[in-house]
């Protein structure tokens, strides 16, 4: 997928600027926080489950040798095959294999945030083979040729008209002047042309919501089905899943589905949870013939042993995106890359490289939604600022920046220093803006007045009077 | 309530220090009528945060051992702010976490700092003020006093007592105002959306006046409500609960003439 | 598998452990991690489900109407085929049906309703009911657990457009972890060492309700890839 991480501030001006996306971003607001907090409202022991799912996952991070190497035993036990891809590259590569030995010419896809940083779409178009996106917000925004620009609503950046021209234009067999009379249509339409699809393809790929130690099951959880389609009908089931969506036990599994639904879409359970187990059985009348697992490291293992070990724990609910204000102003595309929102900000620096992605973990104001929100507690304003200490010492931060924030460290440091700066600074500007309170310009401020005025102060220090008060016996 | 009166350090803070003396005096004046003894610590400028979220490890570490020596000798330390307060309270331990000694006076230093209006309805047990404000007054959560240090009940019930005050809650008073420290002047595009919105919560609340704990948040809230015309009174929290008003006209308001 | 992926596989999990700054776990932490693993203690479990039998009954009820699942009761097994044809009746729906070829279903007194079509296997293109059994069913979230077999085809459970299920009274348990030890005490769970158990069937659908997509607008439309309708018909199996 093309990097766009480093116009993140180009990509935000747009992003306000676009009402069209600006409509769809304040529907979207208020459903996914309202939702969830009336599921967590509905569960006393959603806090206990928290600490328990953080408990957990630090338990899988710090065994994952053993659990990894568990599950695939225990893949391979039950007849399916496991890749263990090092780089995306390997992975990609993995999955066009897998793909020509069976003479693939369509494949089926359900959605996969993995399948997307391996860019598998366009690597396997590449490879003459077509990809059909089966999710509903995957198949648009895949008409549109975009980007998904959030991890669980593909499409949220989206309104109704967008998809009724998308279906207009692209379904072409069917008659043009047909009417799209509420939201169902386009779901009808959408159904049957999918379902076509899913019925001819050779390989089914789905992603991995987790994977299970003792019984070598992947996980896949979704609302719509597709996922099931997908890799139910095909000859070939591949599974792309990262290194750190291992858990021990179905009974773990419990815990951490517990959380996911209501985090993400705020419902007790999703419609659909699958458990795959290997390929079809003797006696077995549906369901693949192979059963394929990409287990794919791209940085992960590297994240292991540093500051940024306990992103790792992130379940890919979204609930940080969906309550992040950055998110909610600027969308998912904004962030340039895979990953959008507060656990991109994170991650994408890990994955990209912080030179690329170096704007991400600074676009927050560490207002500490996201953390709240975290099923996995992830302590994601932390983790942010440890981007930012890196990007100092690297000196990545823009010199300016630096300049304005090493003249101010100096004063900190020096209190006779900062009383004489903090009097002239206080007194002059408190003299400018007297009479209305408010400057409407103020050199080398205009990040703050061009949309701002900036309040005056009173004039006289705080530390100025205090001072002087004291001396006259008045505090 | 403590049996003695206690020692409290006020930790006045650089943005009330530079703009909004008032803040501090009307600290002061709520700590004092809680039963506290009250003292400003000399040579004390900023609790190094802007350095600190700007990744500039050694130089916030550098202002935070100067910091905790300097509160180190008081019973408590109360702070204006629920930014600083949490600084204080929780980060100076974690980074100060590789110093075994540093890491053990940030701890006890910030197990005794506290925002200024949870300290005294929790610690200071204070269930009333005497003040009166004629006004519909609207309350902005700034993020790190709610979700660092919990401040949500305590500065709402003291405004309960508040003679001729009618509290509005608006939309999302929970949701941050786009303030963010340097945040608001690298990404002003982002941060001007954000108090937009807050903005027009804020209006549509009915409320006459704007209150918050934390300066950073109203010099925010103050200059959009402004520069989009609002009539709406922006005042720090401590200054209606200590009935301070009519000593200084409202943030972003001149004195006329 | 190919040499460079055992390779890969050891390079992965080397800078794991340089990571964690170890290197293979020693023989006693990982008998502990297998001992874990075959005993799967349970974590915690929420008390909404640990209530009285009836209101358990009824919970599971209410959750699965919560998410648009509808409800019939049979007080026989007899009565099924009878309540299959009145809900297709009821739906307009043609009364032609794809059954499951579990006995439990493939056994129902079909013959009875001569005026419903009914052919057993797997689901086919054409087919726009199937009538499947439920493992089990939990009332905590209202799910219900469909492993796939010989018996239970899984293409039954999402290719039509309404999957009409027969559920046991007794077959409703309070929690998804008291579903998985049912599968593992009935399906014979073999616990084989550290390369797992052998109980899973190859496919496990937990399904609440039917098929739905928030993904226009992030407004709710049902039927967007599976089963439009989820009826299930609830056969009082327990005594009172």
């Amino acid at each position: 997928m093309h990097i766009t991480s480093p116009a993140f501030k180009q990509n935000a001006r747009h992003a306000l600027a676009d009402a069209n996306l600006q409509r769809a971003l304040s529907n979207a607001r208020t459903g996914f926080v309202e939702k969830r907090a009336r599921a967590v409202a509905a569960l006393p022991e959603f806090e206990a489950l928290r600490e328990e799912g953080r408990d957990l996952k630090n338990h899988v991070l710090a065994h994952l040798d053993f659990y990894l190497d568990t599950y695939a035993k225990a893949v391979e036990a039950n007849g399916g095959t496991v890749h263990w891809c090092e780089t995306a590259d390997d992975a990609r590569r993995a999955v066009v294999e897998i793909c020509r030995a069976v003479g693939a010419r369509t494949v089926t896809k359900g959605k996969s945030m993995i399948g997307e940083e391996l860019g598998i779409n366009e690597h396997l178009e590449t490879a003459g083979i077509a990809p059909i996106e089966t999710d509903l917000g995957e198949y648009i925004i895949q008409l549109r040729k975009e980007p998904p620009s959030h991890i669980i609503a593909p499409a949220i950046h989206l309104n109704r008209e967008d998809w009724i021209e998308a279906f207009r234009e692209k379904h072409t067999a069917l008659p043009a002047d047909r009417a799209f009379a509420e939201r169902k249509t386009l779901i009808d339409e959408a159904r049957s042309v999918l379902r076509s699809r899913f019925l001819a393809a050779d390989v089914g790929i789905t992603g991995a919501n987790m994977l299970i130690a003792e019984t070598g099951s992947s996980v896949i959880v979704t609302n719509e089905g597709n996922g099931d389609l997908t890799q139910t009908l095909p000859k070939v089931h591949i599974v792309l899943a990262s290194v750190e969506k291992v858990v021990p036990t179905l009974e773990d599994a419990c815990t951490i589905l517990r959380l996911l639904a209501r985090s993400a879409t705020g419902q007790d359970f999703s419609t659909y949870t699958t458990f795959s187990t290997g390929p079809r059985r003797a006696g077995d009348l549906d369901g693949p013939g192979e059963y394929h697992v990409i287990l794919l490291d791209n940085g992960r293992t590297s994240m292991i042993g540093t500051e940024f070990q306990e992103m790792l724990r992130c379940i890919r609910c979204a609930a940080c995106m969906n309550h992040c204000p950055v998110y909610g102003a600027v969308g998912g595309h904004a962030y340039g890359w895979v990953y959008p929102g507060p656990m991109g900000s994170v991650l994408t620096p890990s994955l990209i490289g912080v030179d690329k992605a170096g704007h991400l973990p600074n676009a927050s104001t560490f207002c500490g939604r996201c953390e709240s929100v975290c099923p996995m507690k992830i302590p994601l304003p932390k983790m942010m600022r440890h981007w930012r200490e890196r990007e100092f010492e690297r000196h990545l931060s823009p010199s300016a920046a630096r300049f304005g924030l090493g003249a101010w460290a100096w004063f900190a440091k020096r209190p006779w220093a900062y009383r004489l700066a903090a009097r002239l600074g206080a007194g002059v500007l408190g003299i400018a803006g007297r009479k209305r309170g408010r400057l409407g310009a103020l050199p080398l401020a205009g990040g703050w007045t061009d949309g701002r005025d900036m309040p005056t102060p009173e004039g006289e220090t705080f530390q100025a009077r205090y001072a002087r008060l004291k001396k006259q016996g008045l505090v | 309530m403590p049996e003695t009166k206690p020692r409290v350090a006020l930790f006045v803070t650089c943005l009330v220090d530079l703009y909004r003396p008032t803040v501090g005096f009307a600290a002061i004046k709520l700590l004092k009528q809680a039963g506290c003894t009250v003292e400003v610590p000399p040579n004390q400028t900023c609790c190094g945060q802007p350095a600190y979220n700007s990744g500039d490890k050694a130089d916030a570490a550098d202002i935070a051992r100067s910091v905790i020596a300097l509160l180190e000798p008081y019973d408590y330390v109360a702070v204006p702010s629920g930014s600083c307060g949490g600084m204080i309270h929780d980060q100076y331990a974690v980074l100060l976490a590789s110093d075994p000694e540093w890491k053990a006076r940030a701890e006890r230093v910030g197990a005794k700092t506290f925002e200024l209006v949870s300290f005294l309805v929790d610690v200071m047990g204070m269930a009333g003020v005497e003040a009166s404000y004629q006004g519909t007054v609207t309350y902005h959560d700034s993020c790190s006093g709610l979700r660092e240090l919990g401040v949500k009940a305590q500065p709402r019930a003291l405004l309960a007592t508040v003679a001729g005050l009618t509290l509005a809650e608006m939309e999302d008073a929970e949701v941050c105002c786009g303030f963010g420290g340097t945040f608001c002047v690298k990404y002003p595009d982002i941060s001007v959306r954000m108090v937009s919105d807050k903005v027009e919560n804020i209006r549509r609340s009915g409320a006459d006046t704007l209150l918050a704990g934390d300066l950073g948040c109203l010099l925010n809230m103050s200059g959009r409500l402004s520069r989009l015309g609002h009539e709406v009174r922006v005042r720090h929290v401590a200054e209606v609960l200590a009935g301070v008003t009519d000593q200084v006209p409202p943030i972003g308001a001149g004195k006329g003439g | 598998m190919a040499g460079a992926e055992t390779d890969a596989r050891s390079r992965m999990l080397g800078r794991i452990r340089r990571g964690l700054k170890r290197g293979p776990l020693p023989e006693s932490v990982a008998s502990g991690l297998t001992e874990r693993l075959k005993s799967h203690p349970r974590n915690l479990i929420p008390a909404r489900s640990r209530i009285p039998r009836a209101e358990q009954l009824a919970l599971w009820k209410a959750n699965i109407v919560k998410e648009h699942g509808t409800v019939a009761e049979a007080a026989s097994e007899a009565e099924i085929p009878g309540l299959v044809a009145d809900y297709l009746a009821s739906q307009n729906i043609p009364p032609v049906v794809r059954i499951a070829p579990d006995p439990s279903i493939a056994a129902l007194p079909w013959g009875e309703r001569p005026l419903l079509s009914v052919a057993v296997g797997r689901a086919e293109a054409q087919d726009t009911v199937s009538v499947t059994p439920c493992f089990a069913a939990v009332a905590e979230t209202g799910t219900m657990f469909f492993p796939s077999g010989p018996h239970h085809p899984t293409t039954l459970n999402i290719m039509p457009e309404t999957q009409i299920v027969v559920l046991r009274q007794s077959r409703i348990v309070g929690a998804y972890e008291e579903v998985w030890d049912l599968l593992r005490r009935e399906q014979g769970s073999v616990w084989d060492g550290p390369t797992g158990t052998r109980f899973m069937p190859r496919n496990v659908m937990l399904v609440t309700g039917p098929s739905r997509t928030a993904d226009i607008e992030q407004t709710i439309e049902l039927g967007a890839h599976g089963p439009r309708r989820v009826h299930v018909i609830l056969l009082k199996d327990e005594q009172p």
